[in-house]
């Protein structure tokens, strides 16, 4: 390597650590300023008031609730987008980002004009004595609604990389469309599918602005995590910061987890690549 | 010789972000004089005030700016305890107009604001939605079964006003305990600030609210009826106002106060149905 060639290696890499070491700083210190606010002990004792269990609970049955349908509806979707092409895919591509484009509150708006008791669709279950708004459900189909986009992306892009003849491999040998779904394309895309997976959970987690909108604000019935981390902030700061912590904890917690999987999975797709 | 060529693009958007950072200086103002605008360049001044106040704030605005051609009041609107948060937290605010004393007293407590006088005084009232699905006439109805209430948060000034009245209707003989749990039970969302607690029943999500009067402007008359309480069991609002010890305009932020207090700010909180100062002696705490 010429001399003015390592020069230029040298400052890339320097460049590179620079900028990278700058931003790695800029998101650790705030959450490292969040843990170190207050002594644990104080923490732990914000942490036991009854309303923050409810709501972390709250909270985690939701977002497992909504995380299942964004996947179970996410796929078909991201499916018809990576295999096939057809008039509208632009626009089919471009209503699936929508919601991530959304304000929060302005999805929130909306959910609440289609599902309100007035709403389009909401006014023909009123009768029946079906209201979505104020409800547990209502926090669910918000969450969905601002998280399943991140999913049907992750998962269309590992479609997309998948090579078309491993499934027409399967074809051939009389594997019907179903068993391949299952048992070759899912296992090949399985990083694709976690990462979306992990996505989708943890924009449900930090939901906000939507679900306190369509759902409003009920200790226990759609106080999730960010929304009493909200309204404590505004009058307990100590509390919304243990809060704050608790949350952190368990999105680090799920995010790990869902990342030491990965590994052992890749390991076994190495194992079984066509040569 | 390719190096200036390349570069051009670049000093260009740099000049012309100049040219616009200086230029703010230079804007005309309305009602100014043309001469007096580049001699003396504008104070803003920052107004932190209960989400409630908005409609005749920005009433006073257009007033207060005619009348002080270099003054620019720039306001931020929101529920009074979170804005005594913000202010604790550092942001930068003149005055600051508080809903209820007891968010003031947190902020004469944190040494954020200098002796505080009630300018205002509010009342609650119910609102419905105008097609009053739940079909409420009194607030008896509010303890039938079903009925979807929503009201401010418990750290909301409107929200603890909300359930002070409750608590005085379960104190009385004419409702009853029963009637108070049966009420709290219809709650069905604890808003952030009041304006969402006129929006849920606006959109006629919610079949009932409780807000303020002040509340019931004229974009939202036609939308919503209102079922006034009676005086023995309401709750007059006091709102104080203060100027912050860190402003950085004490004089105009002080100026701003005073017009609040004067008869002509009392004109204006009054017509947005503000109850006066000027008829109760001294207007002090209650």
């Amino acid at each position: 390597m010429g001399r003015s060639q390592r020069w230029s290696l040298l400052l890339t890499r320097g460049i590179f650590a620079l900028l990278a070491s700058t931003f790695l700083l800029f998101i650790a210190i705030p959450l490292v300023s969040l843990l170190f606010h207050e002594p644990p002990a104080q923490v732990w004792a914000a942490l036991l008031q009854p309303d923050i269990f409810q709501a972390l609970q709250l909270s985690l049955v939701t977002t497992t609730l909504s995380t299942v349908l964004a996947a179970l509806f996410g796929l078909p979707v991201a499916y018809v987008l990576a295999r096939y092409a057809f008039p509208g895919h632009a626009i089919l591509e471009i209503l699936v980002t929508l919601p991530t484009v959304l304000p929060p509150v302005v999805a929130g708006v909306a959910l609440l004009l289609a599902f309100g008791r007035v709403g389009l669709i909401g006014h023909y279950l009123a009768p029946s004595g079906i209201t979505i708004p104020f409800t547990t459900v209502a926090v669910v189909m918000a969450q969905t609604f601002v998280a399943a986009p991140f999913f049907i992306n992750s998962a269309r892009a590992g479609l997309e990389q998948l090579d078309k003849r491993y499934e027409q491999a399967a074809y051939t040998l009389h594997a019907s469309p179903f068993y391949t779904f299952r048992r070759v394309v899912l296992p090949l895309i399985r990083p694709a599918l976690f990462s979306g997976l992990g996505l989708a959970w943890t924009r449900s987690l930090g939901e906000f602005g939507a679900t306190i909108t369509f759902a409003g604000n009920f200790p226990g019935v759609t106080q999730t995590m960010p929304i009493a981390v909200y309204m404590a902030s505004e009058s307990d700061l100590d509390t919304a910061i243990a809060l704050s912590i608790l949350l952190l904890a368990v999105s680090f917690g799920l995010l790990l987890a869902l990342r030491l999987i990965r590994p052992t999975l890749d390991g076994e797709r190495r194992a079984t690549t066509v040569p | 010789m390719r190096t200036p060529l390349r570069v051009l693009p670049l000093l260009t958007l740099l000049v012309l972000l100049c040219a616009a950072c200086g230029g703010q200086t230079q804007a005309v103002t309305p009602g100014g004089t043309g001469t007096a605008t580049n001699a003396t360049p504008a104070t803003t001044l920052n107004i932190f005030a209960a989400a409630s106040l908005t409609e005749a704030f920005n009433e006073i605005k257009g007033q207060y700016e005619t009348s002080h051609a270099s003054i620019r009041l720039q306001y931020n609107f929101a529920g009074s305890q979170q804005l005594v948060q913000q202010i604790a937290n550092g942001a930068a605010a003149d005055i600051f107009a508080s809903a209820d004393q007891t968010n003031m007293q947190k902020a004469i407590d944190g040494n954020l604001v200098q002796t505080p006088k009630v300018f205002a005084k509010n009342r609650l009232v119910l609102i419905v939605p105008a097609s009053n699905p739940a079909h409420i006439t009194s607030l008896k109805d509010l303890s039938k079964s079903g009925v979807k209430i929503v009201l401010g948060g418990p750290t909301v000034p409107a929200g603890k006003y909300a359930l002070q009245i409750f608590d005085k209707l379960g104190a009385s003989p004419a409702y009853g305990a029963s009637y108070e749990s049966a009420v709290k039970k219809n709650v069905v969302s604890q808003e952030d600030n009041v304006k969402a607690v006129v929006q849920k029943v606006q959109l006629n999500e919610a079949d009932a609210g409780m807000v303020y009067l002040s509340d019931v402007t004229s974009a939202v008359t036609g939308k919503v009826e209102m079922i006034t309480i009676p005086d023995d069991f309401n709750v007059i609002a006091q709102y104080p106002v203060a100027v912050t010890k860190g402003s950085t305009h004490a004089s105009d932020a002080q100026a701003f106060e005073d017009f609040l207090l004067s008869s002509q700010g009392q004109v204006i909180l009054t017509k947005y149905h503000f109850l006066s100062i000027v008829n109760n002696a001294g207007g002090q705490d209650k």
